[in-house]
């Protein structure tokens, strides 16, 4: 069974129809990848799949639960962890505390231990910092653990985001333009990253991307968007040269 | 990390036992005259109140200017029980005061928890109004009721914790301090900061934004309380117009100059802006214009490169690493 499936998802803002007829299924460790011109309703999809808008229509079900209706954090611990286009980072927390953060549902001790620090405190801090600690290394991030999140340079920032997300442990991870604003270098680097930690936590992956070389290079699927509907599904190399595809980026 | 955890631990206990030598000096020695012995409760009380509205605006980063009313709630709270139970000989002294401070600060959390569950859609001006209406709602309340005496107030409390007592006062205030410090070093400090910073990523990584707001709430009620239940014994005497919206702007004024987000800087600022005032007395008419100047000097030294310089120094840094 699939992992991600979503059938006829819709949403209106008003009487603008910003996704409609949506249809995407992810099979188990896919990596997929989301195109379309600005303004297509790539982010509003992820906006739908991860509970920040609620459809006005059609179903959302990770590994045959349903999603619809429930809350972010709650669709978070379903297994769902993203990024965004526009960096949100915890700036004046440290790196550290950042991913430690997203520990919070795995990790856990009582209201009590977080006043009185006792040795079950100290266990599960350590505990969490150690988990942490295994994340950051990972994105080369370990040697500024200490460093607030708003002092890192912007490549890092986004890095940072995405061992964020990594540390809810999710099976499905949505990344909103992971590469906006990277050099070519830059790009190649998170490519390679993109694909170590996909091995490594064995998770799915659904991308949204407009650097073109990106997408070719890893996703093994697209699923192409126009004005809220799906204009194109396939392997990247029949979508890339399919004429209708085409015509929506570059016009007639 | 670990030693430097290790080495936070000792500055902690150093500082706390440090300034409860030189509490006990100041007394003991009689180096103090009245006018300053009775300002030492009310500088824990207020250390108390700027340390627990930190929480609310500084960690969780929402404006409220309803801290009096808590701190009212718990003040009366607490009077009346040692009032009543205290004066009758029900209960010996200290268990009358042990109790009036757990119910005065019980029932404020309570009120916490009534006022934050509806104003939690609020935020920033929307929030900060609300509550200051809030404040002002349980001012009225407290001055119609029959219990709490009216505009008359309460008077004749006992006098539990003056500043005869001050080392039972100093231990709830470094209570208050620690558990507000280990607090926000844990996991849900770290929940309420991360909705400070962003909500829509704290949502994503799966906190519940309402719970902790609620949470943050009802923990800075509770201080409050408690803090009120401090001042209430320490005077002997309430009225409800104490607790009008100037304390909370002067609790407010406290937490900004030291710094949102910052305990020590609230302790720091606390002790001096409750002594300010009275070390001005003499200058008269003067008084609230060098008040003024103070607080905008504070204010440009908050943001300066001489404390910028002294963050940098090795053994500064070392110190305050955590909350720098």
């Amino acid at each position: 069974m699939a992992l991600l499936e979503v059938k006829n998802l819709g949403i209106s803002f008003g009487g603008l129809k910003a996704v409609d007829g949506f249809n995407i299924t992810i099979e188990e460790g896919q990596l997929y990848g989301l195109i379309g011109p600005n303004g297509a309703g790539k982010t509003t999809v992820f906006n739908l799949l991860t509970g920040v808008y609620r459809p006005t229509l059609g179903t959302i079900t990770l590994d045959g639960k349903n999603l619809v209706g429930k809350g972010p954090a709650e669709i978070c611990k379903s297994g769902v962890g993203r990024t965004f286009q526009n960096i949100r980072l915890f700036g004046k927390m440290t790196v550290l505390d950042n991913v430690k953060t997203a520990l919070h549902n795995r990790v856990g001790y009582s209201e009590l231990s977080c006043f009185l620090h006792g040795p079950v405190y100290r266990k599960k801090e350590q505990e969490m910092t150690d988990q942490a600690m295994d994340i950051l290394k990972v994105f080369d991030l370990d040697r500024d653990a200490d460093t607030l999140a708003s002092n890192l340079p912007y490549g890092r920032q986004r890095k940072l985001e995405i061992a964020r997300a990594l540390a809810t442990n999710p099976r499905l991870l949505l990344l909103d333009e992971p590469a906006a604003g990277m050099n070519p270098n830059e790009t190649a680097e998170l490519m390679d990253t993109i694909r170590l930690i996909r091995e490594k936590y064995h998770i799915t992956i659904l991308l949204i991307e407009h650097d073109m070389k990106l997408v070719a290079g890893i996703c093994e699927y697209l699923t192409v968007l126009n004005f809220g509907t799906e204009l194109a599904s396939g392997t990247p190399a029949e979508v890339l040269n399919d004429p209708k595809v085409i015509t929506a980026y570059l016009g007639e | 990390m670990k030693k430097t955890s290790n080495r936070q631990t000792w500055y902690y206990a150093a500082v706390i036992v440090i300034s409860y030598a030189v509490v006990t000096i100041l007394l003991k020695g009689n180096l103090l005259n009245r006018q300053y012995t009775s300002l030492l409760v009310p500088i824990a009380v207020n250390i108390m109140l700027a340390v627990s509205l930190n929480l609310v605006t500084g960690f969780l980063g929402e404006l409220t200017l309803g801290h009096a009313g808590f701190m009212s709630i718990g003040a009366y709270t607490g009077a009346l029980i040692s009032l009543n139970l205290g004066k009758t000989e029900v209960l010996p002294a200290p268990a009358a005061f042990a109790l009036a401070l757990l119910c005065g600060g019980l029932m404020a959390a309570l009120f916490g928890f009534l006022i934050g569950v509806p104003v939690l859609r609020l935020r920033g001006d929307y929030l900060a109004i609300v509550t200051l209406a809030f404040g002002e709602i349980i001012k009225s309340v407290i001055n119609s009721m029959e219990i709490t005496n009216g505009a008359r107030g309460l008077s004749k409390i006992p006098l539990y914790s003056n500043y005869t007592n001050y080392t039972v006062v100093f231990i709830i205030m470094v209570l208050t301090v620690l558990a507000i410090t280990n607090l926000m070093n844990s996991r849900d400090g770290r929940a309420i900061m991360s909705i400070r910073d962003n909500d829509i990523a704290a949502e994503s990584i799966g906190i519940k934004i309402s719970h902790f707001k609620v949470k943050a709430f009802v923990f800075s009620a509770f201080f409050a309380g408690v803090a009120g239940v401090l001042y209430a014994h320490n005077v002997g005497l309430l009225k409800p117009g104490t607790f009008d919206y100037n304390k909370s702007i002067e609790i407010l004024v406290i937490v900004v100059l030291g710094g949102m987000g910052s305990i020590r800087g609230s302790v720091i600022a606390a002790v001096i802006l409750t002594v300010l005032p009275e070390l001005l007395r003499g200058t008269d008419n003067l008084r609230m214009l060098l008040y003024a100047i103070v607080l905008i000097a504070m204010m440009i030294f908050n943001n300066s490169k001489i404390k910028e310089g002294l963050m940098m120094n090795r053994t500064f840094r070392k110190l305050g690493k955590k909350e720098a």
